[in-house]
């Protein structure tokens, strides 16, 4: 296609989609308003389940199936990446050379690990009491394993972080989350539905099923992303094409030039 | 005042957007999608929703610049032996190739 008939396209799709979008704005309900139908009604769903965290509520109780989809589309991705970046035949994997952090950095990265990590940890255990969850949490505690990559370097990394158990903890959180839906179907009315005893309002155990699907996608996602960057830094940092090109007949690793 | 504090960070979130397009160096196009998370997470928190604006935080301003830094370092790093590949969009073929081929510490010739 030409550049002109490429821009043509562009601005007739641009057309309808904005005069579709200026439609639609028309119908919303005014910004910022005090009328909040479904809110209202998620919120004292929320309450009477004993769920300070409404959004938890939503998330792993109301709309409970929701979060598995989405869950499973994290662990669908994971994998893809995965088998995607693995090391094909015409690549060879070197070993990552020890690299020289400044000392400040070093202690700067230390020093925020371990609080990072703590961090990530907190607000997937106070999902069901506090903004935050399982998914934000587990994001923060994997990006928060990587400050040592910065801190220190990859070997380092790679001996805090053998992957393979971490694929396990991935596969872990997705069957935890299966299992509990599973187990409420058995044990009560529906798959997912909240049969565990509710506790005390704003309690750390409260809230019924909710913890349990909330510390599931925390492993899953914890887990997941540190698969997916360890997939992203073999790439960049251990595994290139082997010398002389793509083949794998003598793949063998040469000398280093000096 | 939050209504204020709401068209701040739009405006904010509108002009990170651009300058993510604009930019045509996809290294630092990950830094200003970082900047960008963090504006879109402000604007998340000024309109109460703070659940959204800690994902915005951790996977927009942390994650997805992460991947496309380890990413523009593949591609830059593993061409060696193929400059074809590396012009990529966005790219002048004239720079990416005469920096490609300088060997890089811990790479075979």
């Amino acid at each position: 296609m030409t550049r002109r008939g490429r821009l043509r396209l562009f601005l007739l799709a641009a057309l309808v989609l904005a005069a579709g979008y200026a439609v639609a704005c028309l119908d919303l309900p005014p910004f910022g308003g005090d009328r909040h139908p479904y809110g209202d009604r998620a919120v004292h769903a929320a309450l009477a389940r004993r769920t300070a965290n409404a959004v938890a509520s939503v998330n792993f109780d109301q709309r409970a199936m929701d979060t598995l989809g989405e869950e499973t589309i994290l662990f669908a991705a994971v994998l893809g990446a995965v088998v995607l970046l693995r090391r094909t035949a015409g690549e060879a994997r070197t070993e990552p050379e020890p690299a020289r952090v400044s000392a400040g950095v070093r202690r700067l990265g230390l020093a925020l690990l371990p609080v990072a990590l703590l961090v990530g940890l907190y607000v997937v255990a106070h999902g069901n009491v506090t903004p935050g969850g399982g998914f934000q949490g587990g994001v923060v505690v994997a990006t928060a394993l990587h400050l040592l990559y910065v801190a220190a370097d990859y070997r380092a990394l790679e001996r805090i972080r053998p992957v393979s158990r971490y694929e396990l903890g991935d596969a872990a959180g997705e069957f935890a989350y299966t299992m509990t839906g599973v187990c409420t179907a058995l044990a009560g009315p529906a798959f997912l539905a909240n049969v565990l005893p509710l506790g005390t309002f704003r309690a750390l155990a409260s809230a019924g099923t909710v913890v349990l699907l909330n510390a599931a996608v925390g492993m899953e996602v914890a887990c997941g992303v540190v698969v997916l960057l360890a997939t992203f830094l073999d790439q960049a940092v251990e595994i290139a094409d082997a010398p002389g090109g793509p083949r794998s007949a003598d793949g063998a690793p040469e000398e280093e030039p000096t | 005042m939050t209504d204020v504090l709401v068209a701040v960070a739009l405006l904010l979130v509108a002009a990170a957007a651009t300058a993510a397009v604009v930019n045509r160096d996809p290294a630092r196009q990950a830094f200003v999608l970082s900047f960008l998370g963090l504006s879109l997470a402000l604007l998340f928190t000024y309109v109460q929703a703070p659940d959204v604006a800690l994902s915005q935080l951790a996977v927009g301003s942390a994650l997805t610049p992460l991947m496309i830094l380890l990413t523009v370092r593949k591609v830059t790093r593993g061409s060696a032996g193929g400059p074809a590949r590396t012009a990529g969009p966005g790219r002048r073929p004239d720079r990416g190739t005469a920096r490609d081929r300088r060997p890089r510490r811990g790479e075979r010739r």
